[in-house]
């Protein structure tokens, strides 16, 4: 078993107790600042980047790997607790999960919740595990065209798949490829849109930008909504869910795994698409269907599993093709590349301790979350009450004074504020900002790929043709580009039959 | 800057709850079945009600002139930049392409996009992320000249106070104790350059 000494070199890696503590420290600090209302996980980790700062590049990432799933919880509990999803992938729970809380059930919800995404990260892990080395022994052979053709597929599809109006994420995507332009050249060395600023001549850094168009943003954007602050109930108890209950969501566990993992691959809110479907699902298999909306333990296991499942399996495409699936996942390319780690195919051979290190921080990662939060869930109760009014200023300060800490730059403080007013206009104005971080990201990576393929092909764009796989790519492009224009048209044309079963129209969107 | 428009109050898109309903909105019409089939329907419809009101056609078109200021202006610094060949680019043909899509895509907003109905209106409540703005760029330009203690511990008041309507006694209690943890926490703690005044 040649392939498994890495694996377990990995965990020797994980298991080093100062890494333990890192990954304790995110899964608290990520709880913690998860379960802020409002805040999801991109939010989260986008103002906890700076923690990761000034320690080595695998306890950063283990660390990251902590805040994200500790993010995602919190996200949960408040879907449960205060029917508040803080993302989109939380959404369906909180039809059933805030019934269950309702009906004095809500320690029983949250207990599922979170076994539910034990097992669904776990067997995703697994699943990465065996997969992320195949996928990437094919990708070895990429070169710049194919890169090229893969980022811009992954932005389009970031794009076109989120929330908003899909030309406003496509702009928001052109803004964040402009933003990645800003600073040398690096070809020619010659210096690009800096009006001779000297803080700007090296570019904007990607830390400021997430920090404030996801976090500084959310919480402005915040501050307009305190009115409907819910109250938070005062106690939870029965965090362990029955023998009955288990059972009952035993099924929709493993069926949630499953579907997860699968739709997680895929680019594009992968975890959101998760959760729908599987609730679908649910409540499709059923026996009493009219169950759900009402309390279902099954409508609160089947999507939470699945789209921890869905968020695992989106590393993925991150750490083999090095192309992030979603802003999450965006972020987690950012904070790797401020590591030195550039993910892509040949993460895995070169720098096996690492590649390793991340999976395997993913099961330490799960298995705290699971020992964290059934007996802490009653603290992370307690934390709900307290005011947002209080915790808005508190998460204010940590952005700003957490920037500070990165460079040690004033400028990069003021650089978070203004891209905090960014983050704030474009929530007003209905742009995603997820499609900004994304494309900053792979911003400097697309150009620089698609100069030297055009070199190579001797500046004739035909040459991406020319590939099997860039041309397979780049086709893909243009029929995601297309398709949705055609598919308004038809739709148009027949709206009389539009009525059609929900699972399989999830299906064709994915 | 601030809509004014006399389009009926329709609940806007976009947001942090409002991003989740739009979330399952993306979704399109399984979506709307799931929400039609469950109880949560009131719960959908009450998220509609408390999002902020949509803006009219004025923030969209606003919106859209941003972008294709931003996108019109980048074209000419990049054209200046010096545009090459593909097989011999200069500085400016890359960002000249983003920004011809930026063009594009603006236009196309302006035009089709005008009776979206996913931009929020500015509304009374927005005063508040406005004020709290305010407190941040203050912030940020005292911090240099006075530390951070004391512009933090006027942030925190007026955050609590003014913006989340806490009562005196505990806005002040409170905002002492937590800058006096940050106090503890950068300076003492973590030895941080972090500009302070004590």
């Amino acid at each position: 078993m040649d392939f498994l000494n890495p694996v377990i070199n990995g965990f020797v890696v994980v298991l080093e107790p100062s890494n333990l503590l890192y990954c304790l420290i995110g899964v608290v600090i990520g709880m913690l600042i998860g379960v802020l209302p409002g805040l999801g996980p991109a939010a989260t980790i986008a103002i906890l980047l700076p923690l990761t700062y000034n320690v080595e590049p695998v306890t950063a990432i283990i660390m990251l790997a902590g805040i994200f799933y500790g993010a995602q919880y919190g996200g949960t509990i408040t879907s449960v607790l205060l029917r508040l999803p803080g993302e989109a992938s939380s959404v369906v729970t909180v039809f059933d999960g805030y019934q269950m809380a309702k009906q004095g059930k809500a320690g029983t919800a949250l207990g599922l919740a979170s076994i539910g995404s034990f097992i669904g990260g776990t067997a995703s892990i697994i699943g990465l595990t065996f997969l992320a080395p195949v996928v990437a022994s094919f990708a070895l052979d990429f070169g710049p065209a194919e890169y090229s053709a893969l980022a811009l597929l992954g932005i389009l599809l970031v794009a076109t798949i989120s929330n908003g109006a899909k030309t406003k994420a496509l702009i928001a995507a052109a803004v964040g490829l402009l933003l990645a332009t800003v600073g040398r050249d690096i070809f020619t060395g010659e210096s690009r849109f800096t009006f001779g600023n000297l803080e700007l001549a090296d570019g904007i850094d990607f830390v400021p930008i997430a920090m404030g168009v996801f976090g500084l943003g959310e919480i402005l954007y915040n501050l307009e909504e305190r009115h409907r602050a819910a109250k938070a109930p005062s106690k939870v108890t029965n965090v362990w869910p029955s023998r009955t209950d288990l059972k009952q969501a035993s099924g929709a566990i493993a069926r949630g795994s499953v579907l997860g993992f699968f739709l997680g691959i895929l680019p594009g809110g992968g975890a959101t698409i998760a959760s729908m479907a599987s609730y679908a699902m649910e409540k499709k298999r059923a026996k009493q269907p009219e169950r759900f909306g009402k309390g279902a333990p099954e409508g609160v296991a089947g999507p939470e599993t699945a789209n921890n499942a869905a968020a695992t399996s989106s590393f993925i495409p991150l750490l083999t093709l090095g192309i992030p699936a979603n802003a999450t996942m965006a972020l987690m390319f950012g904070a790797l590349l401020i590591q030195g780690v550039t993910p892509g195919p040949q993460l895995v051979e070169q720098d096996p301790g690492l590649f390793w290190g991340v999976v395997n921080s993913m099961y330490i990662g799960n298995i705290l979350l699971l020992i964290m939060s059934l007996p802490l869930v009653g603290i992370f109760v307690k934390i709900l009450r307290v005011r947002a009014a209080i915790l808005a200023p508190v998460t204010a300060l940590i952005t700003l004074l957490g920037a500070y800490t990165i460079n040690n730059s004033m400028f990069d403080v003021t650089l978070v504020v203004v891209f905090g007013i960014v983050g704030y206009l474009m929530k007003k104005f209905g742009f995603e900002p997820g499609p900004l971080v994304l494309a900053f990201v792979l911003g400097s990576l697309l150009e620089s790929s698609l100069r030297r393929s055009l070199l190579v092909f001797g500046g004739d764009p035909t040459g991406f043709f020319t590939r099997p796989i860039s041309a397979t790519l780049l086709t893909v492009f243009v029929l995601v580009a297309v398709l949705p224009g055609i598919r308004t048209l038809l739709a148009k044309r027949t709206t009389a039959q539009s009525e059609q079963p929900i699972t399989t129209k999830i299906k064709e969107k994915v | 800057m601030i809509p004014v428009s006399s389009s009926p109050a329709v609940p806007a898109g976009g947001g942090s709850r409002p991003a989740a309903l739009s979330g399952v909105d993306a979704a399109e019409t399984p979506a709307d079945d799931l929400l039609e089939d469950l109880t949560p329907e009131q719960l959908a419809a009450q998220w509609e009600d408390e999002k902020p009101p949509a803006a009219g056609a004025l923030a969209n078109a606003a919106s859209s002139l941003v972008v294709l200021g931003v996108g019109a202006g980048a074209m000419v610094l990049s054209v200046a930049m010096g545009l090459g060949t593909p097989a011999a680019p200069e500085p400016g043909l890359w960002p000249f392409m983003i920004s011809c899509v930026m063009v594009v895509l603006g236009l196309f907003q302006l035009i089709l996009g005008r009776h979206n109905r996913d931009a929020e209106k500015f509304t009374r409540m927005s005063a508040a992320p406005l004020t709290g703005l305010v407190t941040l760029a203050a912030m940020v330009a005292l911090m240099p000249a006075i530390g951070f203690e004391l512009p933090a511990l006027v942030l925190c008041v007026i955050w609590m106070r003014f913006l989340g309507g806490e009562t005196w006694r505990s806005t002040l209690l409170v905002s002492a104790i937590v800058v006096a943890a940050f106090y503890g926490i950068f300076v003492l703690a973590l030895n941080t350059s972090i500009p302070h005044l004590f």
